[in-house]
């Protein structure tokens, strides 16, 4: 789309950030211009080992978005590739130019299509607009990482958060981690979606959900976007309920779509709506966490808890999360990797729980192997729904690395270990 | 004069090419870990008689510039003090430029390490006053020295080598002035009280003794006499009573807090869970770790850890920091044998409790000992600017060719039972792990695990450690594996800076001999980081 000579001033953009306390990020002013190529002024922290590649890229860059003519101002904290593509895209985006184009980074390989019962312990939120705590996020080991467009990313800025959070989803390794994106709400949330949803996220968390509709409107982006782009991993859907409202329709919603695998509750926003002060003991929030719990269970869909937002208060989530699943939750959020360990160690079954589970699933077995219909352990009849609880703990514990009856003590699971490494202790 | 006088470069046993005469003096390249053994006596201080000396014993004079006259200061003579007062100190600058208004020139500044408060020694290098410095050169005196702008080689040693670079004579101290945060009139001076307290003042030791002329330099004037010494008056000529001898907010932190960072945390409990599973923490077992981020966040882990295993130290070894203190309250070590003093808490506990013992380089560190601390402690825990696939490593220079830090005990340590370099893969994407080390500063046989936040790398030399933590879950991989993951993410190997064929600086290994040479740069980068300090 060339400027038409003697009418539009020059095309200008700027995005990203740079500065004494920025790092891993990078600003870029961009300006189109009639003639002379692209010029390209850098400052960077790192000019002297990876300067000439930086140039190189933004000429690359440039060259996949159509823009030949160019001045490109950068300063650079040591962003990593992917986030200056990102960037340079971005200011040139917002320059108004590349339209219909994107340059995307190099891929890393997928990890394998996420299952729709996995385990969902601990989700890492990582604002969609800080890229320094990408990279290293999946090294602690969460059961799923959320990149988020959302509230942790200020208005103006969603537009290059999208863009950088697109090629994270690309181009940095998660390991293990469930690949989550956080969206804003529609009808922004659908600009997010064409973007996202051609990088195959595992799961889309939907904010503020207060009706089944809302969920349907983003199915059919989901939708329609993974059929052009030729996504065909499945991607799974989160509802965040949020209002009183959102609470009472938890069922409608949970059913909306068979892309829904779990429902989750955000706190700070429930009780604002509800006018009252959040608390550490949460009983102002008793009746909509266990209404998600039982609407949840209600269709076979996991039911996840909100975050605990004292970082420091290692006893206090431990506690908060203890009590979360015995209440029938089966993961939180966290706000920062050393609660990953924590939370992990709070959803796990007691070393008497799985132990009493193994000897029932043991005695399940065995009573299939004889053609008993009723199981029985000792003198004590187990009943049915009992078996069912035991196979289905036993199930989640295997799946948490933890099932062999030695392993079975939470001191070996966490004790004093925060945070297990990726592939670590299983 | 300049750096690169003419000079021969030879190939030392480590393949670096090193110069033969190091500022006028033949100096002998690296031959191995262990392979020279220097004879002769050691250097000697002229004979004394304290006839000379008051008998009162009061040996103040009204200022330093009287001291420095009184000590009979002249053109070319080396001046040496400490760093117990890290980037507070204000009492080396004001030495030199004392010397210099008195006229003195071409002086050797001869510091246990340099900090940026010191940056002002430039302007006296300019001038005349200063020739260059022996010793840690740290942020804009690294730079400056790097550039080439020094006349005379810039000498880096451990601080072990300090003491042995003063014992062997190949550094001959002509005057020490001592910063000490409290002294008596006799010279009897100590590091734990006062408004400056730093706790230990082990690395001016060798200075007090060696030193042709000791002058004590303290704001804290007690009566005779000043107890504890760790400084002995009978090695002191003059005391000098000053206002101020440093900035106190910058030579202790008030607290020390622990890193935040996941990835440094990530990295420190690794470490924990290293010393743990390799059986390493045992009952009656030692280590040592600095003041780093990474390093007090895996004192704090690995207490959980003794804890939990009802393990106890027999001792450990500072930099002391409020962690430490934590261990010897709670009974988790017998002692803490400290060579600095980092923040407030172990001030007081250095200054309260007699099981926090300061300590100095002959007592930790030097080569020409018999026997050091160093080598009898089970583990410590060091950080590093790069790391090769070799486990050479480096602290002194960076990967952009400019020398940014000092050596401190880093060196000395390395003769641990088992040598931890805990260190990010990579940092604003320049990876820590490369090909071969800008500088080496340790050879790889003494390096025996890179701990990083994606994974631990174990010296192949070390069967015993790879088999010990075999099965225990540990992320143990291969270096070159490590290396290339991050490589890939930063975007390919880093371009090398370029450098002039043109010694600006030497390594000494501990034993005196020359480990590597630090190279002029060429390229300057206004935008790369500005190193603050450490040592």
């Amino acid at each position: 789309m060339p400027a038409v000579a003697g009418i539009s001033t020059a095309a200008r953009g700027e995005a990203g950030r740079a500065g004494e306390d920025v790092r891993s990020d990078l600003h870029v002013s961009f300006e189109e211009r009639a003639g002379g190529g692209i010029e390209i002024d850098l400052r960077s922290r790192v000019d002297v080992y990876y300067g000439t590649s930086i140039r190189q890229q933004v000429r690359d860059v440039l060259h996949a978005l159509g823009v030949e003519q160019a001045h490109v101002a950068i300063v650079d904290e040591g962003a990593l590739p992917f986030v200056i593509a990102a960037r340079v895209e971005a200011a040139v985006r917002r320059a108004g130019r590349g339209k219909g184009k994107s340059s995307l980074p190099e891929a890393t390989a997928f990890p394998p299509p996420s299952a729709r019962d996995r385990l969902r312990r601990s989700r890492l939120y990582l604002p969609g607009n800080e890229p320094k705590y990408f990279i290293n996020a999946g090294l602690h080991g969460p059961d799923a990482v959320i990149l988020d467009l959302e509230d942790s990313v200020h208005f103006a800025e969603k537009d290059v958060a999208r863009l950088l959070v697109r090629n994270a989803l690309r181009a940095v390794d998660f390991g293990a981690a469930e690949r989550m994106v956080r969206i804003n709400q529609l009808p922004l949330g659908l600009s997010d979606l064409e973007e996202i949803v051609p990088q195959a996220p595992d799961l889309i968390l939907v904010p503020k959900v207060e009706a089944p509709e809302q969920v349907s409107d983003v199915v059919g982006a989901i939708e329609s976007i993974a059929e052009t782009s030729a996504v065909r991993r499945p991607i799974w859907l989160m509802p965040i309920l949020e209002s009183a409202l959102g609470i009472e329709n938890a069922m409608a919603i949970a059913r909306a779509s068979d892309r829904v695998v779990a429902l989750t509750i955000g706190l700070e926003d429930y009780t604002a709506d509800l006018g009252v002060a959040k608390t550490a003991g949460g009983t102002e929030s008793l009746y909509a966490r266990m209404r998600v719990v039982n609407a949840a269970h209600a269709v076979h869909v996991q039911a996840i808890d909100s975050v605990y937002g004292d970082v420091t208060d290692s006893e206090g989530l431990l506690r908060w999360g203890e009590a979360s699943r015995a209440m029938g939750f089966e993961g939180m959020g966290c706000i920062h990797p050393i609660q990953i360990g924590i939370i992990h160690r709070a959803f796990a079954p007691t070393a008497s729980e799985l132990e009493k589970a193994l000897q029932i699933v043991a005695a399940y077995e065995d009573a299939q192997a004889r053609g008993l219909g009723v199981v029985s352990l000792g003198s004590k009849m187990i009943d049915p729904p009992v078996v069912q609880r035991a196979l289905k703990l036993v199930a989640r514990a295997k799946q948490m690395g933890i099932a062999t009856p030695t392993s079975a003590s939470k001191a070996l699971i966490g004790g004093t270990e925060l945070s297990s490494p990726a592939g670590g202790q299983s | 004069m300049s750096a690169g006088v003419a000079t021969t470069l030879i190939t030392n046993a480590i393949g670096r090419r090193v110069p033969t005469l190091v500022n006028g003096r033949e100096t002998m390249p690296y031959q191995g870990v262990d392979g020279y053994r220097p004879s002769g006596r050691k250097a000697a201080t002229p004979v004394r008689s304290n006839s000379d000396y008051p008998a009162n014993g009061d040996k103040r004079v009204p200022d330093l510039e009287t001291a420095l006259r009184l000590c009979g200061l002249r053109d070319g003579m080396t001046i040496s003090s400490h760093h117990h007062l890290r980037n507070g100190d204000q009492v080396a600058l004001t030495a030199l430029q004392t010397a210099a208004r008195l006229g003195a020139k071409e002086l050797v500044w001869f510091p246990s390490a340099s900090f940026p408060c010191h940056e002002p020694v430039i302007e006296l290098m300019k001038s005349g006053a200063v020739h260059h410095i022996e010793g840690s050169m740290n942020g804009p005196l690294g730079d400056w020295c790097s550039h080439g702008h020094m006349r005379g080689l810039g000498v880096l040693r451990s601080h072990g080598g300090r003491w042995q670079a003063v014992q062997d004579g190949e550094v001959h101290i002509d005057i020490a002035v001592i910063a000490a945060p409290t002294a008596d009139y006799f010279g009897n001076a100590d590091g734990s009280h006062g408004k400056s307290a730093c706790g230990s003042l082990g690395f001016a030791l060798a200075d007090s003794i060696y030193a042709d002329r000791v002058i004590v330099v303290t704001d804290n004037l007690v009566p005779f006499p000043c107890i504890p010494w760790q400084i002995q008056g009978n090695n002191v000529d003059y005391v000098v009573e000053v206002d101020s001898i440093g900035d106190p907010e910058k030579i202790v932190s008030g607290t020390t807090q622990i890193t935040r960072s996941p990835d440094r945390l990530r990295i420190s409990e690794l470490v924990a869970r290293f010393l743990r599973d390799s059986g390493i923490m045992r009952e009656g077992f030692s280590f040592q770790a600095g003041a780093g981020g990474i390093a007090l966040a895996f004192v704090d882990y690995l207490a959980r850890m003794m804890k939990q295993a009802n393990v106890k130290a027999s001792f450990v070894r500072g930099g002391s920091t409020k962690y430490l203190v934590d261990l010897l309250h709670e009974g988790l070590t017998g002692y803490i044998l400290d060579g600095q003093t980092f923040d407030l808490d172990a001030v007081r506990s250095i200054a309260s409790d007699p099981r926090h013992v300061p300590t100095s380089p002959f007592t930790s560190y030097n080569f020409h000992g018999k026997g050091n601390f160093a080598s009898m402690v089970d583990a410590c825990v060091l950080g590093a600017t790069e790391v090769d696939v070799n486990f050479n490593a480096n602290v002194v220079t960076h990967s952009d060719g400019r020398l940014l830090h000092g050596i401190g005990g880093w060196q000395n340590c390395l003769s641990a039972g088992c040598t931890i370099l805990a260190v990010p893969s990579f940092r604003d994407r320049i990876p820590v792990i490369v090909d071969e080390v800008t500088t080496v500063t340790g050879p790889g046989e003494l390096i025996d695990v890179i701990a990083t936040e994606r994974g631990m790398a174990i010296n192949p030399r070390r069967r015993d450690l790879l088999d010990a933590v075999k099965g225990k879950g540990l992320p143990i991989r291969p270096i070159e594996e490590i290396k290339a993951e991050v490589e890939k993410i930063c975007g390919g190997k880093p371009a090398k800076p370029r450098l002039l064929d043109r010694p600006v600086a030497v390594v000494k290994w501990v034993d005196g001999t020359v480990l590597d040479t630090v190279w002029q740069v060429v390229d300057d980068n206004p935008y790369a980081p500005q190193v603050s300090g450490g040592e």
